[in-house]
This record gives C-alpha cells, sequence and structure tokens, in this order.
C-alpha cells in the first residue's frame, strides 16, 4: 500500500502540543482511544496550563498531552517523548528540551510567523538556524492544507477550517503508528452529528493528515507498535478520576448507603464533582458547596443522617476542612475526604502534580487527631482506593483520607474491569436496638455504634466537646481525656489488623529496596524491571496504600534490606515518618518539580546504588 | 467540680416515640433531656429554651424524628437540653451540617440554633447560603450582641461605640442588622423575637414550623452578665409597651399602649412612625408578609437599626418558594431501589471496552 519504510517499535512517547486554544487535549484522548482499541498499553500526562485562555501564542498558553504506548506493560506516561508536535513556536519552545535526543519534532510550519516566534521569545526562526539540529524535523503547513481540504464544505469559513487543523495532526501521527481511523471517525460523526458541516470539516482535515503521512515524501518512516500482552479479562481506558467515581459508586451499592457528595469547585478535583454528579441514576447526590467547610461539614451532615459523606478538593481546601475532619474524628462518623494533591504551597500550581500532603492529612490537625490515610497508585487503583476508603471508613465508623494528586487524577491507562460479585460487602451494621445503647459504646473493634436519627428510642447528642467513655456525656475529667485520647489512637492502630502486609517485590534477594506511596508507583515499578533487565541490578520494590495505620510487617521489610530508597514528590514526607517510626535510615530521593516521577529519575537512583 | 453531663441519650421510647395512636400525646418533658442545664443565672437562653420545650409537643412529631443542630457559644449548648437527636459542631458550620442532614433526610424536623457571632461572623457564609438555598430548617439565632462565651467581646451585632474588653475606646464597625442580612439573601421565612416573651416567642416559632423551607427567627436575648439590658427597649416592663411594634399579615401597623403610634410611609422605600392621631388611621401601612418581592419586609427592618427605640417584631416575610433537595431527594431513593449489582456491573462496561482472551 505504500513504499514507506515500516519500523517496529516496542514502546513510543509522542508529545502533543500546542495553544491551548488548539484542541491538543482532544487529539490526545482521541489518539488514546485508538490506541486502546489497537491494543497496545498505554499511559498519558495531559499537561495543561491554569489560566483557561492565556494570552494566544504564548508559552504560558501552552497546553500538552503525552501519551507512552507499548507492545508490553508500561507503567508511566513516559519520561521523554520520541516525538513533539508542535502546533506553534510556543509549543516548541516550551517542550522541545524534554525530548529524546535524536527525537522527531513535526510542526505546524503555519503556525511560525514573526508574530509568534516573537510571543514565544525566539531570536530567529529555529525553523531555519541550527537549533534543531539534533532532532528529526519535519514541516508540515497544517493550518493551510486543513484550509484546503476543507475549501468544498459549504457553511464553513477559513477560520473554523483552521480550527481543525488539530485533527489534521491526529490524521498525520496516527498514520504513523498505524492506528485504526475508526473510532475517531465514529467519534466525530457522534459529536458533531448536529452540524454537519463541522462534522465533515473535521473529517477531512482528519483524512488528510493522514493521507499527507502516507503519500508525503518527507516522512520517510513510519512505525508499527505490536499490541501488548496483557492478562486476559474486559478492559477500559480509565483516568484516575473516573476510576475514583466509580469505586465511590461501588462502595455505595456494596453498601446499600446512598453517596451524598459535597464539594466546592477547585483544580483539579472538579472533575470528580462533574463525574458524580451524572450518577442520579445510582441516588448520588452531588452538593456544589458555598466553600470547602461548607462541603465538608455537609458531608458530615449527611454521615450523622445515615449517609455515605465524601467530600473532595485539593491542597487548599484540605487547610480549610482540617477543624471538620477534626470534628468528624471527635464524632467518629464514618466519612471519606479525598485531596487529589497539587503543587503546593498556597495556590501554588494549580494543574501541576505533587505528593506534599502527607505530613499534612496526617499530623495537620490540632490535638491528637489520627484518622487513616490511604494514597493511590494508579489511574485504575483509584477504583480500589475508594472502595476500601469507604470500608474502613463505616466499619470503623472513622474519617478517612484518600490521597491522590494531579497525575493520577488525570492521566489514564488500560484497566482490567473488576468482578462486581468479587467486590468487598461494606456493611453499615445501624444500630436499631434501644437495649443498652450507649452513643459511645464500642464493638470489638472499638467503634462506636452508627445510630441515625429518626430510629426510635436511640435520641442522642454528640459534638466536639470532649466525651465520657461509653455515654458521650461531656467530660472534662482528666483521667477520661487520657483515656479517650489513647483510645482513639488505639481504634485507629488497630486497622492495622484488617489490611494487607506490605507486599514486596524481591526476585533476586537484593540488598536495595525501592519503597514508594502514591503516583510513583509506575516509574519505580518500571525502573526496577529495566534496570533488573538491562543493568542486571538486584533491586526490590514495595509500594505503600495504607499510610495510616501502616501494614504490620513494614518495620520488618525496612529491616531486611541494606539500603532502603524512599523516591518522593515532596522533600521527604513518608521518609522522615519511616525514620521516627522505625529508627530505619532510609535514603531519600526527592523531586518537586510540578512532573511526576519518571522512570529514568528512579533508574538513576538505583544504579547510583547498585553493583550490576 | 463534678463533671458536666449533657449528652446523654434520651430516655428510650416515650409514649411519643410510639406511633400507636392517631394523635401523638407530647409533652414538654418529652422534649427535655436529663442534663443540667448550665447557662449562666438569668440568661435569656432559659426562657426560650422553656418556650422551644413547651412549643415542641403541639407539632406532633416526635422527638425521635427531630435534630437539633448547633455551633459554638452559649446559644451551642442548647441542643444537650433538648432530648433529640442532636449534632454540636464546630464554630459557625451549623447550618452547613444541618444541610446534611436535612437534605440526605427530609423526613427529620431539623433546628438550627445558633448566636450572633456563630451565625454572623465566623459563619455568615454558611447562614446567608442556607437561606438562598432554602434548605428546609429553621435557624433560630440568639443575638445577644455580646460574645459572651469568650467573656464579653463585642460582636457583629453590637453597636458602634461599644467598649468592651476587646475594644477599650468603642467598636469602629458598623453591625449587622440581622433580619435585614437575612432578607438580602431572599430568605422565604424572616422573623423576630423576644426572649421573655414566652407568647410571642411560640407564635412566631409557631409560623416558622409551618413553613416549608428555610426560616431565620432572630430573638433578642439578653446576656445579663456581660451586656445585660441591651433590649430593655424591647424587653423590660413599662419599655417594651411603647416600642414593640408587632407585625402581623394583613393588619395595619400600629403599636404603644392604646395603639397610638404607627407605622406610615414617607418616601419610597421608606416608612416612619407617626402619631395615628395626626396621620389618620387609613394612612397606617398594611403589613404583608406573603409579598413575593422583599421590599416591604426590608423597609421594616431599616425602620429601627437597633433595639433602643421602636422595633418591629413577628414575622416579616413568610413566602413560598421550592424546598431545596426535597423533590430531588425522593427521586433518588426511588432510583437506587432499582439499581443493583447487575447495573453496577453495566457502569462499569459503560464506554469503550476490549476483551483480552
Amino acid at each position: 500500500m505504500s513504499d514507506k519504510t515500516l519500523e517496529k517499535k516496542d514502546r513510543v512517547v509522542v508529545r502533543f502540543a500546542g495553544d491551548s486554544g488548539d484542541g491538543m487535549q482532544l487529539v490526545g484522548s482521541r489518539f488514546t482511544d485508538e490506541t486502546a482499541v489497537a491494543g497496545n498499553d498505554l499511559a498519558t500526562l495531559p499537561d495543561f496550563p491554569a489560566e483557561i485562555r492565556a494570552p494566544a501564542g504564548t508559552p504560558h498558553g501552552v497546553s500538552a498531552f503525552q501519551i507512552h504506548f507499548a507492545s508490553r506493560d508500561i507503567l508511566t506516561p513516559g519520561d521523554h517523548p520520541n516525538v513533539l508536535v508542535a502546533m506553534n513556536p510556543a509549543a516548541l519552545i516550551t517542550q522541545v528540551g524534554s525530548l529524546e535526543r535524536g527525537g522527531t519534532v513535526i510542526v505546524n510550519e503555519d503556525g511560525f510567523t514573526d508574530h509568534n516566534l516573537k510571543k514565544a521569545g525566539y531570536e530567529s526562526n529555529p525553523l531555519e538556524d541550527e537549533s534543531l539540529d539534533d532532532y528529526q524535523l519535519f514541516r508540515v503547513p497544517m493550518t493551510s492544507m486543513t484550509v484546503r481540504a476543507t475549501e468544498e464544505i459549504e457553511g464553513i469559513t477559513a477560520r473554523d477550517a483552521a480550527r481543525c487543523k488539530n485533527l489534521f495532526a491526529l490524521g498525520l501521527v496516527s498514520w504513523m503508528y498505524g492506528r485504526p481511523t475508526d473510532p475517531t471517525i465514529k467519534w466525530v460523526d457522534k459529536k458533531f452529528e448536529d452540524k454537519p458541516p463541522v462534522r465533515d470539516a473535521n473529517l477531512a482535515a482528519f483524512r488528510a493528515g493522514y493521507n499527507f503521512g502516507e503519500t508525503a515524501e518527507l516522512l520517510a518512516v513510519h512505525y508499527e507498535v505490536d499490541p501488548a500482552p496483557a492478562p486476559p479479562g474486559t478492559y477500559r481506558n480509565v483516568n484516575g478520576t473516573q476510576a475514583l467515581a466509580l469505586g465511590l459508586i461501588a462502595a455505595s451499592v456494596q453498601s446499600g448507603l446512598q453517596l451524598f457528595y459535597a464539594s466546592y469547585p477547585i483544580t483539579p478535583a472538579s472533575e470528580l464533582l462533574h463525574n458524580l454528579s451524572r450518577h442520579k441514576r445510582f441516588g448520588v447526590r452531588t452538593i456544589q458547596a458555598e466553600d470547602e467547610i461548607a462541603a465538608a461539614n455537609m458531608a458530615l451532615g449527611a454521615a450523622f443522617g445515615g449517609q455515605l459523606g465524601v467530600t473532595a478538593t485539593s491542597g487548599p481546601g484540605m487547610d480549610l476542612k482540617a477543624e471538620t475532619v477534626g470534628l468528624a474524628v471527635a464524632l467518629e462518623l464514618p466519612m471519606v475526604i479525598i485531596d487529589v494533591q497539587r503543587a503546593g504551597p498556597s495556590t501554588g500550581m494549580p494543574t501541576k502534580t505533587e505528593a506534599a500532603d502527607l505530613l499534612m492529612v496526617l499530623y495537620g490537625r490540632h490535638g491528637e487527631s489520627p484518622l487513616p490515610v490511604i494514597a493511590s497508585r494508579t489511574p485504575g487503583q483509584c477504583f480500589d482506593a475508594g472502595l476500601e476508603a469507604v470500608r474502613i471508613a463505616v466499619k470503623y465508623r472513622t474519617p478517612v483520607i484518600l490521597l491522590s494528586d494531579t497525575f493520577l487524577a488525570n492521566s489514564s491507562e488500560p484497566w482490567a474491569l473488576p468482578e462486581v460479585s468479587k467486590l468487598p460487602d461494606i456493611n453499615p451494621a445501624f444500630t436499631t436496638d434501644p437495649t443498652g445503647f450507649e452513643p459511645y459504646k464500642r464493638d470489638r473493634n472499638l467503634a462506636r455504634p452508627w445510630a441515625v436519627p429518626g430510629t426510635p428510642g436511640l435520641r442522642h447528642r454528640i459534638g466536639g466537646l470532649e466525651k465520657e467513655d461509653v455515654t458521650g456525656n461531656i467530660s472534662y475529667e482528666p483521667e477520661n481525656h487520657e483515656h479517650m485520647t489513647r483510645l482513639r489512637a488505639e481504634r485507629i492502630a488497630l486497622i492495622a489488623d484488617d489490611i494487607p502486609e506490605l507486599e514486596v517485590d524481591d526476585p533476586d534477594s537484593a540488598d536495595l529496596l525501592v519503597l514508594g506511596w502514591g503516583s510513583s508507583y509506575g516509574a519505580i515499578q518500571g525502573a526496577a524491571r529495566r534496570t533488573r533487565r538491562e543493568n542486571g541490578a538486584r533491586v526490590a520494590t514495595a509500594h505503600l496504600t495504607h499510610l495510616n495505620p501502616l501494614p504490620r510487617n513494614v518495620g520488618q521489610v525496612l529491616g531486611s534490606y541494606k539500603t532502603v530508597l524512599v523516591p518522593e514528590m515532596n522533600m521527604g514526607q513518608l521518609v522522615k515518618l519511616l525514620r521516627a517510626e522505625f529508627l530505619v535510615d532510609c535514603e531519600s530521593y526527592t523531586k518537586v518539580d510540578g512532573l511526576p516521577i519518571f522512570t529514568r529519575d528512579v533508574m538513576d537512583e538505583i544504579l547510583k546504588r547498585v553493583r550490576p | 467540680m463534678s463533671e458536666e453531663r449533657s449528652a446523654s441519650v434520651g430516655r428510650a421510647s416515650t409514649a411519643a416515640s410510639e406511633n400507636g395512636g392517631d394523635v401523638l400525646k407530647l409533652s414538654k418533658a418529652d422534649f427535655s433531656s436529663d442534663q443540667e442545664t448550665r447557662w449562666c443565672p438569668g440568661c435569656g437562653d432559659y426562657a426560650v429554651l422553656a418556650s422551644v420545650q413547651g412549643f415542641m409537643p403541639e407539632l406532633g412529631i416526635p422527638p425521635d424524628k427531630m435534630v437539633f443542630v448547633t455551633g459554638i457559644g452559649c446559644a451551642g449548648r442548647f441542643v444537650y437540653y433538648m432530648d433529640t437527636y442532636g449534632m454540636h459542631g464546630i464554630h459557625g458550620r451549623a447550618p452547613a451540617l444541618a444541610t446534611g442532614v436535612a437534605t440526605s433526610r427530609p423526613d427529620l424536623s431539623v433546628w438550627v440554633v445558633t448566636g450572633d457571632g456563630d451565625a454572623l461572623s465566623i459563619g455568615g457564609n454558611h447562614l446567608i447560603h442556607s437561606l438562598r438555598r432554602n434548605v428546609p430548617i429553621k435557624v433560630l439565632l440568639f443575638n445577644n450582641q455580646i460574645y459572651g462565651l469568650t467573656k464579653g467581646q463585642y460582636s457583629p451585632t453590637s453597636e458602634e461605640g461599644k467598649v468592651t474588653k476587646s475594644t477599650p475606646f468603642g467598636s469602629q464597625d458598623q453591625p449587622f442588622n440581622p433580619v435585614a442580612l437575612a432578607l438580602g439573601a431572599e430568605a422565604t421565612f424572616v422573623a423576630r423575637t423576644v426572649d421573655t416573651d414566652r407568647k410571642h416567642v411560640t407564635e412566631v416559632l409557631r409560623a416558622a414550623a409551618a413553613h416549608r423551607g428555610a426560616a431565620f427567627v432572630e430573638i433578642y436575648q439578653n446576656c445579663n452578665v456581660f451586656n445585660d439590658g441591651a433590649f430593655d427597649a424591647v424587653r423590660a416592663k413599662g419599655e417594651k409597651e411603647h416600642n414593640q411594634i408587632r407585625l402581623e399579615h394583613g393588619k395595619r401597623v400600629r403599636f404603644g399602649p392604646e395603639g397610638e403610634r404607627g407605622v406610615v410611609r414617607s418616601g419610597p422605600g421608606h416608612l416612619e412612625i407617626a402619631d395615628v392621631a395626626d396621620v389618620g388611621e387609613d394612612a397606617l401601612v398594611v403589613h404583608d408578609a406573603k409579598r413575593e418581592d422583599p421590599g416591604l419586609a426590608f423597609e421594616f427592618a431599616q425602620l429601627s437599626q437597633r433595639p433602643t427605640g421602636p422595633t418591629p417584631i413577628g414575622v416579616f416575610r413568610d413566602v413560598d418558594r421550592s424546598v431545596y433537595g426535597e423533590d430531588w431527594q425522593r427521586e433518588l431513593e426511588d432510583a437506587r431501589a432499582q439499581v443493583g449489582p447487575e447495573e453496577l456491573e453495566k457502569l462499569l462496561h459503560a464506554g469503550d471496552t476490549w476483551t483480552v482472551s
């Protein structure tokens, strides 16, 4: 069908970058769907500016989407792109630095006007000088070719037509990697079914890009990535937000508790509100509260009423919710608080990732105020983390904080769908019998009764004032406060008996253990596999999901390795905890640049510590 | 010192909670907890508590179906003295907690008890938003124009120039007029009453309870320790007869021992007080609490900024508007009754899936 060279690749990282108005996120998500259908394993990373529409053509307004796909299982969106598609000079100047040396740069030549070059900060045109000599540069006049391809379509102005250039880029890259075109054609058909001219223009642009790849002289090679061998099962591509929403809904079904979700808009947690608010059919009530504090209180009020109260936010909102979370600790009611972490302090970088809220969620409340903390590790695992947070909250009558981050929330991966019949049962076990009822009498898990208003004969009052053990009466007695403080701590510590032990992956009896938590999972696993394969490194890995209480065997695991390396997207928070708790001198690798930890970063750290 | 006992379980199964008969026989005792009340002797809160406990039986709602939610401040203790379900939250957040309770459980009767610091200072945001949403909660704001629990700082309703521990040279703040604030938030029910006037308090509570949606009731409450006499003009014998302007829907507004004074329109958007003898009865403004636009109610609210002279009390506004979350909750419950593992399975499998065998 073509005389172009077909080259086999086992993994490719492509980054689409353009102005935030250029539709790069759309191109990325379409390409992701095509790739999923092609059967490759994949991971994605959207990267967009905080400003909705920063001044067009400036570096501030650059929006990018990275996808890593491979013929074997992969764990991260990739460190350095092999291919960069840059729609304008600002996209090029901000992104080219991360490209692998010798990588491919495809630019929309039409975007490189003098005006745009100046806005991006280029003194001379990089397409004309030698600055891109290290790369394979392809100049494609995408805008003008798109306009030409859509000329015949009635009801489309040249301006409308130019806006379809992102579909041209998608078509071109789809051809380069032999992606199926059907999913995109169907998607465009449906998306614009009410606007035939727009539909036709987008399809024309897409086909023009695809055909250009096939016929043009300048793209000499195209690539094929074989499907990845995956364990049998049904798969679906999800990002962390979608998986978490599904996990919460599943928890609602499994517990029979109505899901009551209150939150205040904040990047990047708003997406969860948007997602859940569509699920009225599952009885999900969502409330957009007047502020973060109200959202937490509404969820807690609903928990008192006997529902599954959940609120979500990001760092700044966690600061505001702290007092209410403390109240939930005192009230001993089930509640889930989700923190989709972002770069701080203060407003920080709302669209950039970081995992620096760990110590805050563990200790950032006044008084002794212990609660369980769970962290999700991959986009798909957000489903399990959501269920687990609810399971613990309900069983132990406690607020639970679930940590996610910007990277997990936005990036996607194929997710093996769980079997509903194998999901955990969650029993709210409401108290209904007035015989011997006391609001703070505890069961064998030290959990108190959940007696909801409306239950005859169980009227009681609870509040933030210190309570007498068993009766729940207000008490300022010294012995009682001491007792209650220790009881609250013991109750949370006991949960360690109800969570899995820390699993260690150690095929070669290594001296080095890499221990992580949260979204660094993919990078750590990838780095271990590659250094074992490529460098013969002996390295073990383990990853924490439960940050409080920690699994029972953590101390023992730490003690069995000569060196423990803890990579974190903060200044060393878990490592501080481990050192304090277990007196083990763990080594820290920290990264706080707003980007996820890369496989390469961890590989370098491993190689510094092992002799092959 | 003996321990403070205020949070205990209600006496199990009063006659009230057994829904046997057609008419629920309830008494004040069914709403009174066994906890010792611990406000300062002489506090206005005692009178309000007695009125509330005395009024509740007439609603015919079993105490098991009632929830009181409070914040921080002297008024916050109210929850422990009611033998209902109760939640004593954190400072200022009671309306938000109550929103969670009331929207998740429309079968319950939900009451918020708050104070001027709690509702108008630290919790101002939650108050206005619960009112504009028309959440089905009844908010009783005990306004004593002072911070009592923290021992005497000025509050957002204290008069300008108020000398307190935190303002030895007098406060410089313009105070809130709580009724005007509630009206500004488009509250559907707004009223004002006076702590010791049990009959009037009961009338206002009755109207608030009958109202669908959020009801806001400002209660002038005397703090005899830190701000004694703040409401004497409308509360003390010999003065109140001259200064209480009782608003009654559909009636001309006149007041004074002989009804010798009244309220007349002095210009657009402005009311003033006149002698009936001078203006004639026909000139008196007729109160209309049911009027859709809150203009008239607002004019009454502006008639006196502070209760130091003639001051309107009673129901300023009582209009019907859709209640937050009521129909929604029914729909959600119906929907939920129909979902199970199969629907969950379908949801998980929605979108583009592929199978690896």
